[in-house]
This record gives C-alpha cells, sequence and structure tokens, in this order.
C-alpha cells in the first residue's frame, strides 16, 4: 500500500503539500503593511501579496519626493552567486564589465541569450571579492545554472530567505541615522555596507528605483520585522509612510527607469519571436563592453552593431498637454506608426506629460523630427482622440541632485 | 424512391459535425447510426441503474471552438465543467498536484526542484510556441506536395512562409521538436521523473508509442492545441458525460431539418460507373443519395464497406497499410461513495481533475514494452477522472463515476483474441493499481464495465480499437493523413468521402476532421461555407 | 613555452582519425601548412588495427567498409597512397541457429541464397529497389553543407531544389510514397513488403546499428537510408574488408596526408584551444607548448571541443546548454575472439564464412535485445554482426587460426549495474549466443576482448563511447548536428571549425565530413 510506505512522513517535500491554500504569499513584513493598509488594494507581486495603494496614491507619491517613503521589495527575486570563479561566471552572464565592481559596490546590469536577446535586466551587489547578489524582477535559475557549467560557482535562489526593503525619500539618509546606521551618510550612491542589527547583519545600499536619494536594506527574513519597527520609530519625526507600487512606478517613470515586461519582453517569456530585444533596443547599449572578457551574446550584439541591423530604440518623449499617453501609438509626420509607448504619466516633479516608447528605427534614433502620438483618452462615455506632438529627451526626466549628494543634506 | 442529398455513415462527433454543416448549407441530409444511440466514441450510457458513465472519451479538451459557436451546441444544451487541478500520486506516498494558478504551480514543482519549478515558464514558452504555428493547420485541408494545383501551391508557399518565419534557430528548434521523443524533449528542460511524468502523458495518449519514441513531443501539441487561442476553460468535463456532446450536435443537426436513424448498419456503399449513389443496410434495404460521407476509419470503409474491385490498387494497398493499432483500454467504475487518496487532502482540488500513479517515464516506457510484446502492461499507466465530483447529474447523491484510461492494451493478446477471462483479468490489473492509492477502494465498487480494443471495435468500430482511428506518426499526418493521394477528404470513388479521425488532423473530440470534410464537399457542390467560421486567429 | 613550430602552419587539425587525416590532406593539397596532431601514440583513432592477443590483428573498432566518400577517395588518391580491400564486396549473411541461414549476395542483397519464398524473394526485390531510389534522393546531401536555413546561398538551395526535382522526376506515386516512408520505421517499412524473420532481422539490425533505436522506433528506417546511400568502389550498397584491418585505411589517409606536406605529430595531446578576442588562434598542448596558427580545426568530439578544448568562458550559455543535450550515449560494443580455428556456423556454406554474419533473428528479437538499454541494462540476447577478416587476410591471425571481430549491441554505456560487474556477465551473454550459432566456438577461444562503450570511451577518446560522436537521429541531423550554431562545420569561433564525425553527415568510416570541412575552411579562407 502506497499510502502507508514506511517512512513517508520522513519526506520534507510532506510538509510543503498545503502551499496551495495562500495563493498570494504573505511577505516577511506583510503584518506591518497590513496594518497600515486602508484600502485593501493588493496586487499579485511574483506570488507575493503587495499593495498597489495603502492609504493614498499621491500622498504616497509625495513620501518618495519629500519625506521618505518606505517599500517592501521582498518579492523581488534574488540570487546568491558564491564561489572561487564568481567573477570570471558574472563577467560570461552579464554585459557590464564585473571586473570593474569593486567589493562594496553595486551596479545596474542586464543580461543575454546566444542571440543578444535581454533575457533581464537587474542589480548585481559584490557582497565580497567572490560573494555577488543579483536582484532582478524574473526567475532565471536554470539559466544561471547552466551558465555555471564550466565554473567553480554556486547560485542558489535566497528570494524568500531574504527580506528586502527600499527607504527612498530625501529624509532617509536622516532617518537611518537617527535609527543608529552609524556612517551610513558616507555611502555613495552604488555603495553597500554592513550593519549589525538584532545579532544579525543588514546589509544596506545606496540603491533605489526611484531617482531620489534612497537605500535598499536587505536582512535575513527573521529579522524583518524588526529591522522594519527600528525604522518606523526612527522615522516618526521624518515623515515616513509605507508605500505601494502605484506611487512607487510614478517615481521610476520619473527617473527613467525601464521594468522588464512592462518596457521589453524578457528573451524567455517571448512567444513571438519578433518581441526581443538587444540591449541597444532598450537604451542598455551602454551597459555593453565590448573590450571586456567574453559574455554571453556579445558576438550577436557586436554583429548587429556591425550590420546596423538593430530594429528598435527605446526613447523618453516629452509630449505636449496634460494627458497621460499609455500605450498610445507614436507616429511619424502624423501617418506612420514608428512606434509604442509603454509607460506614460504627468510627472509632478516635472511638470511635464512625460512618456517611455519603444520606436522602430531609424525613427527615435537619426530621425526625431515630427514624432506624435495618438492619445485615446476615455472621458465619460467616449475617446477624446488628440494627437501630440512628441519630442525625444534625454532620461531620467527628472534629475535631483540629492540623489548623488555625499554626504546628503540633513532633512 | 427519395434520393438524398447526403448520407453520412455514423453518428460519431466528427460525422455529426458535418451532417451539420451539410444540413445547414440547404442539403438534405441523412445520418445512419449502426447502434440504437448517437455519439460512436463520445457517448453517456447507463448500464447500471442510478450511474451514467462517459463509456469511451472521458474529457473535452479539443473540441474547436469556432464548431461549437457555428453549431449553437451551448444553446442545445453543452455545458462544460473546467478542471480544478490534478495529480500524479508518487511510491512514495507524495503527490505532484497540479494547480491552475502559475505560482501555485511553480511553488508545487519547487518542492521537488527548484530548478524544474523555474524551468517552466521556459518549457511552456516553447510549447506555445510549437502549438502556435502548428494549431491554424488543423482547420485547413492538408496541401498535395506532389499537386501543381494553384490551391496547393497556395498552402504550401503558406506553410513555408510559416516555416520561413520562424527565424533560422527557431526552424532548428522546430525540426527537433518535431522528430524528437518527449522523452528526450523533457529532459531538455527538468531534472525530476515525476515532473516529467507528469509531461510525458501527454506525449503518449492514444498512441502505440512510448515516452522514448522518437515523434512523441510532436503528439503532445495534439493534446496541448485547444488552448493557444484563448479558449478559456479548455480542459474540462462536459455536464452529463461526453455525449452530451454528441446529443447537443445531433439536438443542432435536427434543429436545423436534419434527418438520423439509428439502428441502421450499412453494409455497403452503393458503387455505380464509379460513383457512391447510396448505401446499403444490413437486411438489403437501399438508401439513395447524391454524395456519402464515412464517419468510420479508412480501413473499415474502404475494406468492408466498399467493394475493392472499385478501388484503385495503390490505394488499396496504402489502406491496407494504414496503421491503427490499438493502445488503450477503458475501464469504467460505479462508486457507492467517493474513494479516498491518502495522499491527497481531503479538500484538494487536484481531486476534481486527472489523477495518475505512473511517477517515471521509465514506468510508461516499460508499459509499453509489454504492449509491443502483445501484453497489456502489468503496470499501466492510467488517466482517472472522477466527474461526479463536479457534476451531479451523472450519479445519485453521494455515489460517483469513475472513468480510468488506461494504456497499454493491445489488440491481440499475444496475437490471439481477447477473451472475456482476459478481459477481466486486465479490468484487475488496473484495480488493483488504483487500490494501492486508495485504501477500500475495492469494497466501493458497484459495477464496472471493462473495455479493451475488442469491446471498442465491437461497439464503436474503431478498427483494433484505436481511439484516433490511425497512428499520429510521421507517416499519417499531414497530406499523408490517411494515406498520399487522398489527405483532402476525398476518395477514389466519386461523391465518397471520409470525415472521421482517420483524416487530417485526426483524433480527439475536436471536430475539426468533421468540419474540413464538409468544407471540401461542399466545395465540390460548389455551395457557399459562408456558414462556417473562419479559424481563428492566432496571432 | 613558445613552440618552434610558431608561425609554421597556417592550419592545426586536432584528432588523427580518418576524418582530421582526410581534412588535412584536403586542407594540404590547397597549399596550406598543415600541422595534424593526435593524442594517441599512432594515427588512425577509431579507424585503426591492433593485436589483441600474440599474432593477433584486428580492426579496433569500425570492421567494414561501407561507404568510403569517394568523391575523397578520388581527390586523394587513396589507392596510389594503398588503400585496398581484401576480396572484394562481401555478402551479409543472416545466420540462422536451426542452420538455415540467408545469404544476401551482391550489393545489400542483389541476390538471395537460401530457401525463401518466391512472394518474399520479390517483395524484398521489389523494396531493395525502392530503397535504393529513396536513398539515391538523400544521398546529394552527404557530400554538401547542411543547408543553412537562416541565410539560405544559391549553392544550397539550388542543392535543396535538385533535392525536390529528383523527387519530381520519381513520379507522383514514388514521391508521395517517399514523403510517407521517410520517417518511418523500419519494422512497419518491412513488413509491408516481406514476411521473412531471417531477412527482416538482418535489415532492422542495420537500421538500428549504432542507434539508440529499436526497430519499432519511428525513424529507424533512416539508419537504413544511411547504409544505402554509402558505396564501395563504385557500388552503391555493397561493402567490404580492407586489407590489413581499418588501420590500413587511416594508414593511406596518412600517407596522403604526408604526400600533401602535412606534419602529422602523435602523441600530441591537446589541451586547449587558445582564443583571443572572439578568434581561434592555435593550440597549448598538455606540456605547455603552444603552437598558433589561424585556423584550428577539431576532428574530435564536438562536447570535448568546445567545453574542454575552448571552455564554456569563451562560448554563450545556450550553446553550451545544447551540447549537453546531444545524446551519446553509445550502447555497441565491440568484441575481440582469438580462435584456434576458424568457427562453423551452422548450415553456413564455408565461402560465406567470409561475409558479414549478422544474428538477429528477427524484428522482434531485435526490438527486445533494445528494451533493456533503455534503462541501462544489457541485452540478455545481444545481436551482433561478426566478421571473419583472417579468412580473406591471413596476416591479421598465426597459420590456421582465426580472428573473429563483432560489434555487439545492445550495451549501454550507463550501464546501471556498472561496467566492471557487467562486462564478464555481458560476454558470457554474447558467448552463449555464438555457441548456438556456432557450436564449439567456445572452446576454441584462446583469448577475448570485449570493449564496452565505457572501454570505448577511455580508449579512443570517445564521449560516450559512442561511434558516431552522437547519435544519428532526425534531430540530431542537418543544420542539427551537432548542434545549431556549430553546423555546417562553422563553430561560433572565427578560426575554428569542425571536422569529425559529430559534423554532418555523420559517422561511419566515410570521410566525408573531413573532406567537407575542408572545403568550407577554403570557402571562407580560414
Amino acid at each position: 500500500m502506497i499510502a502507508s510506505v514506511p517512512g513517508r512522513e520522513l519526506n520534507p517535500r510532506l510538509a510543503l503539500q498545503d502551499h496551495w491554500r495562500a495563493m498570494r504569499r504573505e511577505t516577511p513584513f506583510h503584518s506591518r503593511l497590513a496594518a497600515l493598509d486602508f484600502r485593501n488594494d493588493w496586487y499579485s507581486w511574483a506570488g507575493c501579496k503587495a499593495p498597489l495603494s495603502l492609504w493614498d496614491e499621491e500622498l504616497e507619491y509625495f513620501a518618495i519626493r519629500s519625506q521618505a517613503a518606505l517599500i517592501d521589495i521582498s518579492p523581488m527575486v534574488k540570487y546568491r552567486i558564491e564561489g572561487p570563479d564568481a567573477e570570471t561566471y558574472c563577467e560570461r552572464v552579464f554585459v557590464r564589465n564585473v571586473a570593474k565592481l569593486r567589493p562594496g559596490r553595486v551596479h545596474y546590469t542586464a543580461w543575454c541569450d546566444d542571440e543578444g536577446h535581454v533575457l533581464d535586466d537587474g542589480t548585481l551587489f559584490r557582497l565580497a571579492e567572490t560573494r555577488f547578489r543579483l536582484c532582478c524582477q524574473e526567475r532565471h535559475l536554470p539559466w544561471l545554472l547552466d551558465s555555471a557549467i564550466g565554473f567553480d560557482v554556486t547560485v542558489a535562489d535566497e528570494t524568500e530567505a531574504v527580506a528586502g526593503l527600499a527607504l527612498q525619500g530625501p529624509t532617509s539618509c536622516a532617518l537611518l541615522k537617527d535609527a543608529g546606521f552609524a556612517g551610513i551618510e558616507r555611502l555613495k550612491p552604488f555603495d553597500l555596507a554592513f550593519f549589525p542589527h538584532e545579532g544579525g547583519t543588514v546589509t544596506i545600499s545606496r540603491t533605489g528605483f526611484t531617482g531620489d536619494l534612497g537605500y535598499e536594506l536587505f536582512v535575513e527574513a527573521a529579522d524583518a520585522l524588526s529591522l522594519w519597527d527600528r525604522l518606523w520609530e526612527a522615522g516618526q519625526l521624518r515623515g515616513i509612510r509605507a508605500i505601494g507600487y502605484t506611487a512607487l512606478n510614478r517615481a521610476r517613470i520619473e527617473a527613467g527607469f525601464i521594468v522588464a515586461n512592462a518596457d521589453f519582453v524578457t528573451a524567455e517569456h517571448a512567444i513571438r519571436a519578433d518581441r526581443v530585444r538587444m540591449p541597444d533596443e532598450i537604451g542598455l547599449g551602454w551597459l555593453v563592453d565590448p573590450g571586456k572578457p567574453h559574455f554571453n551574446g556579445r558576438r550577436a550584439i557586436l554583429e548587429a552593431r556591425r550590420r546596423r541591423s538593430l530594429g528598435h530604440v527605446l526613447v523618453g518623449l516629452e509630449i505636449e498637454g496634460n494627458v497621460p499617453a499609455e500605450h498610445a501609438l507614436v507616429y511619424h509626420a502624423k501617418k506612420k506608426e514608428v512606434g509604442l509607448v509603454s509607460a506614460a504619466i504627468w510627472s509632478p516633479m516635472a511638470k511635464r506629460n512625460i512618456a517611455i516608447a519603444s520606436l522602430q528605427r531609424p525613427y527615435g534614433d537619426t530621425r526625431k523630427d515630427d514624432l506624435w502620438v495618438e492619445i485615446y483618452a476615455l472621458r465619460e462615455g467616449q475617446y477624446m482622440k488628440l494627437m501630440k506632438r512628441a519630442t525625444v529627451v534625454p532620461r531620467p526626466f527628472v534629475k535631483l541632485d540629492r540623489r548623488t549628494a555625499t554626504p546628503p543634506a540633513d532633512a | 424512391m427519395k434520393r438524398w442529398d447526403a448520407i453520412v455513415i455514423g453518428a460519431g462527433h466528427n460525422g455529426l459535425v458535418t451532417a451539420c454543416y451539410l444540413q445547414r448549407a440547404g442539403l438534405d441530409v441523412l445520418v445512419l447510426e449502426k447502434n440504437d444511440w448517437v455519439g460512436g466514441a463520445a457517448v453517456s450510457r447507463s448500464l447500471t441503474p442510478g450511474f451514467t458513465y462517459s463509456n469511451c472519451s472521458y474529457v473535452c479538451s479539443l473540441f474547436r471552438p469556432e464548431i461549437m459557436r457555428d453549431l449553437e451546441l451551448p444553446r442545445h444544451g453543452l455545458q462544460v465543467i473546467a478542471y480544478e487541478g490534478g495529480a500524479v500520486l508518487t511510491q512514495d506516498g507524495d503527490f505532484l498536484g497540479n494547480y491552475r494558478d502559475h505560482e501555485a504551480h511553480r511553488r508545487e514543482f519547487a518542492r521537488f526542484s527548484a530548478r524544474d519549478a523555474e524551468a517552466y515558464d521556459r518549457y511552456s514558452r516553447d510549447v506555445t510556441r510549437q502549438c502556435r504555428f502548428i494549431q491554424p493547420l488543423l482547420m485547413r485541408t492538408a496541401p498535395d506536395p506532389t499537386s501543381l494545383k494553384p490551391r496547393d501551391l497556395g498552402e504550401l508557399l503558406y506553410l513555408g512562409r510559416k516555416f520561413a518565419g520562424l527565424g533560422a534557430s527557431e526552424m532548428a528548434q522546430t525540426v527537433r521538436f518535431w522528430t524528437m521523443s518527449i522523452s528526450d524533449f523533457l529532459d531538455e528542460y527538468f531534472e525530476t521523473d515525476v515532473i516529467k511524468a507528469y509531461f510525458a502523458l501527454s506525449g503518449i495518449i492514444g498512441t502505440a508509442l512510448g515516452p522514448m519514441s522518437p515523434g512523441t513531443a510532436y503528439i503532445l501539441l495534439h493534446h496541448y492545441m485547444g488552448e493557444v487561442d484563448g479558449s478559456v476553460g479548455a480542459w474540462g468535463y462536459a455536464r452529463g458525460g461526453m455525449g452530451a456532446v454528441t446529443r447537443a450536435l445531433a439536438a443542432s443537426f435536427q434543429a436545423s431539418g436534419g434527418t438520423i436513424r439509428t439502428g441502421a448498419a450499412v453494409d455497403q456503399v452503393l458503387v455505380r460507373n464509379g460513383k457512391a449513389e447510396g448505401v446499403v443496410l444490413e437486411g438489403g434495404e437501399e438508401v439513395w443519395a447524391n454524395t456519402v460521407v464515412s464517419n468510420a476509419d479508412v480501413k473499415r470503409t474502404f475494406l468492408s464497406l466498399v467493394d475493392e474491385r472499385d478501388l484503385p490498387e495503390t490505394f488499396l494497398r496504402r489502406v491496407r497499410n494504414f496503421k491503427i493499432r490499438g493502445s488503450s483500454g477503458k475501464v469504467n467504475i460505479a462508486l457507492d461513495s467517493l474513494p479516498e487518496f491518502p495522499a491527497l487532502p481531503k479538500d484538494s482540488p487536484c481531486l476534481r481533475g486527472d489523477l495518475h500513479f505512473t511517477d517515471s517515464v521509465e514506468r510508461m516506457e516499460r508499459g509499453y514494452d509489454d504492449w509491443k510484446a502483445g501484453r497489456w502492461s502489468a503496470d499501466p499507466f492510467l488517466d482517472v477522472v472522477i466527474p461526479t465530483t463536479l457534476d451531479p447529474t451523472m450519479t445519485s447523491p453521494g455515489k460517483h463515476f469513475m472513468s480510468c484510461f488506461v494504456q497499454y492494451c493491445p489488440p491481440k493478446v499475444e496475437g490471439r483474441d481477447w477473451t472475456d477471462v482476459d478481459r477481466d483479468a486486465f479490468g484487475e490489473t488496473v484495480i488493483s493499481q488504483i487500490a494501492e492509492y486508495s485504501p477500500g477502494f475495492r469494497d466501493r465498487i458497484v459495477h464496472m464495465e471493462v473495455r479493451t480494443p475488442r469491446e471498442l471495435e465491437a461497439e464503436v468500430g474503431l478498427t483494433e480499437g484505436n481511439i484516433f482511428q490511425g497512428e499520429l506518426t510521421f507517416d499519417q499526418l499531414l497530406f499523408n493523413r490517411p494515406v498520399p493521394g487522398y489527405a483532402q477528404y476525398r476518395s477514389p470513388i466519386g461523391g465518397l468521402y471520409m470525415c472521421g479521425s482517420s483524416t487530417h488532423p485526426g483524433g480527439g473530440v475536436m471536430g475539426a476532421p468533421g468540419r474540413n470534410a464538409a468544407a471540401e464537399m461542399l466545395r465540390d457542390l460548389k455551395r457557399g461555407t459562408r456558414h462556417m467560421s473562419a479559424a481563428h486567429d492566432v496571432i | 613555452m613558445t613552440s618552434s613550430e610558431a608561425g609554421r602552419f597556417d592550419a592545426i587539425v586536432i584528432g588523427g582519425g580518418h576524418n582530421g587525416l582526410a581534412c588535412a590532406a584536403a586542407l594540404g593539397r590547397t597549399g596550406r601548412k598543415v600541422l595534424v596532431l593526435e593524442a594517441a601514440d599512432r594515427l588512425g583513432g577509431a579507424a585503426g588495427t591492433h593485436e589483441f592477443a600474440p599474432g593477433f590483428r584486428v580492426s579496433s573498432l569500425a570492421h567494414i567498409l561501407n561507404r568510403l566518400h569517394p568523391e575523397m577517395v578520388a581527390g586523394l588518391d587513396l589507392r596510389k597512397h594503398g588503400l585496398a580491400l581484401s576480396a572484394g564486396a562481401i555478402p551479409s549473411v543472416a545466420l540462422s541457429s536451426a542452420g538455415d541461414p540467408l545469404v544476401l549476395d551482391g550489393a545489400y542483397g542483389e541476390r538471395l541464397d537460401g530457401t525463401i519464398d518466391a512472394a518474399d524473394r520479390s517483395g524484398w526485390s521489389e523494396l531493395r529497389s525502392l530503397l535504393f531510389r529513396q536513398a539515391g534522393i538523400l544521398k546529394p546531401f552527404l557530400s554538401r553543407r547542411p543547408p543553412d536555413l537562416g541565410a539560405m546561398s544559391l549553392g544550397q538551395a539550388s542543392l535543396l531544389g535538385s533535392a525536390a526535382l529528383s523527387l519530381r522526376r520519381l513520379g507522383k506515386e514514388e514521391m508521395r510514397e517517399f514523403l510517407r516512408m521517410v520517417l518511418m520505421n523500419v519494422a512497419d517499412v518491412l513488413d509491408e513488403h516481406v514476411g521473412d524473420d531471417r531477412l527482416k532481422g538482418l535489415v532492422a539490425f542495420d537500421a538500428t546499428l549504432g542507434a539508440h533505436l529499436g526497430p519499432r522506433s519511428p525513424t529507424s528506417l533512416l539508419g537504413l537510408y544511411y547504409r544505402l546511400a554509402g558505396e564501395v568502389a563504385g557500388v552503391t550498397g555493397a561493402q567490404a574488408l580492407p586489407k590489413g584491418g581499418m588501420g590500413a585505411v587511416a594508414a593511406a589517409l596518412a600517407r596522403a596526408a604526408e604526400a600533401a606536406g602535412c606534419k602529422l605529430r602523435p602523441s600530441a595531446v591537446v589541451g586547449r584551444i587558445m582564443v583571443e578576442k572572439g578568434r581561434a588562434c592555435g593550440v597549448t598542448l598538455d606540456d605547455g607548448e603552444e603552437i598558433r596558427a589561424r585556423t584550428v580545426v577539431s576532428a574530435i568530439n564536438p562536447v570535448t571541443t568546445f567545453l574542454d578544448l575552448v571552455g564554456p568562458r569563451h562560448v554563450d550559455t545556450g550553446f553550451v546548454r545544447r551540447l549537453g543535450h546531444i545524446r551519446m550515449k553509445g550502447d555497441a560494443a565491440k568484441l575481440h575472439l582469438a580462435l584456434d580455428a576458424p568457427p562453423r556456423f551452422a548450415g553456413l556454406a564455408e565461402e560465406a564464412h567470409r561475409g558479414r554474419l549478422v544474428i538477429a533473428p528477427s524484428v522482434d528479437h531485435v526490438e527486445k535485445a533494445f528494451n533493456p538499454a533503455k534503462y541501462g541494462a544489457y541485452s540478455p540476447e545481444p545481436v551482433m554482426e561478426i566478421t571473419l577478416p583472417s579468412l580473406g587476410d591471413p596476416s591479421l591471425a598465426p597459420a590456421g587460426a582465426c580472428v573473429l571481430s563483432a560489434v555487439v549491441q545492445f550495451a549501454p554505456y550507463a550501464l546501471k549495474q556498472g561496467w566492471e560487474a557487467g562486462k564478464p556477465k555481458f560476454l558470457a551473454a554474447i558467448m552463449a549466443v555464438l555457441e548456438c550459432h556456432a557450436p564449439g566456438i567456445g572452446r576454441s577461444v584462446q583469448h577475448a576482448e570485449l570493449l564496452t562503450p565505457a572501454d570505448i570511451e577511455a580508449r579512443f577518446r570517445m564521449p560516450g563511447g559512442h561511434w558516431h560522436h552522437g547519435e544519428m537521429q532526425v534531430d540530431q541531423m542537418l543544420m542539427n548536428r551537432p548542434v545549431h550554431g556549430a553546423d555546417g562545420y562553422d563553430t561560433p569561433l572565427d578560426g575554428l571549425f569542425l571536422a569529425g564525425a559529430g559534423s554532418h553527415p555523420g559517422g561511419g568510416i566515410s570521410g566525408a565530413p573531413g573532406w567537407n570541412a575542408a572545403k568550407r575552411v577554403v570557402e571562407v579562407r580560414g
């Protein structure tokens, strides 16, 4: 009888059988978020319950720009990369030069398949000479493991083991100082450092997804709540506010950051063969270092550059008027369809109507004149069809000196 | 004497689909069915009081939505209830659950392997890509590659363009996919036996191949194709059993003025001067018609309903060589209470879907080795469903109907005909496998129907009991199905057509062969086909 | 350490097997300075002859010539360089333990000798010519690069076009028959034409020889097409034993290479292929010696080439993944027996003992022999192909004695019980089968050498002990041989080419991969 095989109850898999009873998993910070939540406006971020908004989207947005916003980023996918060959391994996987990334530093990077199509973008934390952490949107374990063939390195998923918080906004540095993270003001953008917390360690990096002064904190899941409480207490006089994705998304568009599977389709998820993109086609060409040792997709990327066969370009657009152009079609000379807006808002900081768009070259590349977006604004049962002029502008749309000033001004 | 516009031989689902489309085109159509009921292999029958079985086919997954719409099947009573899950029970007392939610699915895989959990997205992307490539071909007549007719050349060009549109690496991958075994294909994605077994079953259901046989990766598509064009709730039970599908078809046919005669077995197709003129029923009655279309498989149609002398030698030889091997059986069980599976939580949604007990590809392949040697599998692969967990209409309250699809089961036992003793021993093999996982299972059994290929052939008329009316191997796909030169629903005899699963695109309760056959007949009759929806776009 | 040979070579060929030598000789004839590096202490690779018992010599692996590439034989003047057949074409014999063998005479059974009914005689003759016609359609693909689907050149389009045309020339019904049959299993095809178990068993054996397929596996007919596309001395489908064993073929190729100015270096183990800026620029030997050249041709296993010699860090992950997916676990073992006298097979005429003797009594028998291989077990009743080369070439054995050479299936590389434990048991199983067909043979054995796939891997540096450096199945052919991205002899690395059996058109002692690769090198001026 299979149902009563000896030793069945010792099988560690059995303890995990009941996961389906909670299809949206709660993050280590969930109880704190739930206590602050008045809208019950949750969405699924990689299978976790995450807030779109907890109280009020606009207040949450202004917390990022004027005070300190606390964001639970635990659902972000995290991989630990460790071993004597960790650096050469990363060099082979990522398009950016990893030899230039010193221990204690973080950089934004991307990685590609053999055809040079972007598998994802993310941040690579060099925690030590031979230890890295990769944070990204999608899951890539098989790719990362297959990339490890021939390298003395281990790759492991630590998404659930490590909890993450982003603390973003002008008062964030002062807040952390108040919370007892001594020396935090010395961190330059993309620096990371380790601080003691409850007998353990919290890793704090001066990074974020808002284009503002801000930090990201990573801690063992068991220490998550005490870390939250430590920040929350220190933040009472600094205007700390827990926020959801809607506000964060506004800030990231202002900062000109792109989101995988929103602004571009990741190569392992693209069902239609023409939806994949090379780094140069999504504004990430600057990451690619052709001079460094071989990396995945190098031949294809250089070949495409040489043959000028890149099909698309990702641009920032400034659009006349104040109606957001989300998912609007982009035209040349009002006639020829040349692309699509993937993200757009009216920017409260820039006081401009801004958008991120993917265009077919040469439009947006060598031909930037006479671009238009067709906005369908649904107003009380009717589409208001607007044809608005669009100008290619550099990203970020909003540039803040406080993002880079070190030490940050005490706010 | 009345002369019908068209006679359809056999009231299986494809025969009825053809009949519906012809009748709706304004033809006067007669459907002749040898049994006293309609449905062919899509039937619900009560063999013991208080229980209705889906005697043969048991899942509604592939039926083309275009046909459901055209023939108004929901209006005529068809209700499909989606599966809520599914599970493979493992020999160590655990199970691999199939959950509809993507993250739950991933976490379930992660219990077995973190790597496999994350490999699933790439796997499903690659399979989806292949489905999207092949799916539009279902509702098209396969081109004849030896023909220079503009229509055939046009279709070939369409295929060529579609292929060329894939790009070099995808083309190379597509060639591999079409020719690989499901086992080798899965090895490229997954490392866990039970996960591979879970996917591999779709590569072998209904075929006389093992999961290690080249070409079985393609068969996977045959079972997945229902899902690519946004057909919501593709996998499900027909409320009231699979007979509900053919009952709705029959109702649709009769509502549009068609005539069905049951208990009317066709003995011969009447052929005069190389043209079909009607049929002769068993008992000698002649029924006349301008065209005749056969829902029976290609062997039955041409080797028993048509006089050999009316057929060209090459055609006959190819029909004789058509591979139509019974490989499966069916055990229908009436239960006086819901069986317990201690491995599964009592409230698990997996119970309201398909259950399997074969947790490795090797076990499936060994089951196939038995079949090759002319025996039923000692450790068979079962696809078990209990539709009454979701459909209370098939049994009285508290009672249950369990459908067990069983593979492998040979058309002959070690070269000789099946006996009742063999049949009972086969049934016992199945019951004892289930009882391994479900204590007290035997005691719940009220009644049981065991169907080997012998019963399938005798009742439904499927040669050798092959549920697809012919193997789905390369030599019998597309322009080779059923035989080269006659893959466009026509036959060497004028006015005699084929509409069963022996024709492109093949078996499963899909309806596409019936629809495509009707389209070709109407083309020959110079009748419009505007009442037939075009195939759904795959964009 | 930099070699004194620096700058002296235009091209380095890694691997001195028959393909490596063929490639080197062809390149040498274009005026290139070519160096061949062979890890073993003698050239030939798997195309060798060795002494396995005092006074007994045998073809080390492959023992029959049936597909030596005619274009190469002519192009390299191999006959002038000493290539000789021991006794012209030999017959195939379907042995029968009941003493009723069937002899297939002439090119693959032009005539059948033995008791067989008339219907099967005519059925066979029909099937045989059908198969030859169909193999003829595929034959032109052997001597060309596989079609490049991405950017089809005029030449390649014309190759496909001419294949289509030769199809059309066959007529409509034959074309239909070809499109139906091309991916069928050999058992079904046989059943459609003949009934004789011995005949069907032999053909089923031939179709699945060297493959991880049973005769009932779909696509198994392709193995037969591949065989029938080969030729010996201008006769398609013929077979012969090389005088002096297979080593003589390698020796002729080596002489042709030397005549073309190539330098041949045995005992030179390549440790790495040097890569600079994405370009192969030479090799480093195990002892540290560096030899540079602008072209490097690898005629060894493709996986060894990229994972061991180039290293994964110079190629992309997807490519490494594809390499890892190549199925190349061998199922064929090689048996060498030193016999004190020629054996007598039941019912077989003396002269017929010089043929290729096949023990594969029926299709079902071959299929049953295959079954355990799927699960890592050897066949308890193996099937095999036997030659007695010393009958036609007395130099191979002491006077009065006899060499038996057999390819035996199925012996899976990854034997679950391990070959150390399994080998003696498998040898006993083989000997039991032999005893059935040649009673008394066991007593006549002075020495037995059994090479399992694990031994073959170690001795010939063939990963998985696979004779063809990768299964010859549809999904590993043409543009997918060895993998997409390294098909057609090019590789992702500039200056690095492949030329072994792992490349199109595949295995067997043909030299075609090496010969075609040389043409490719010349075409891209590598």
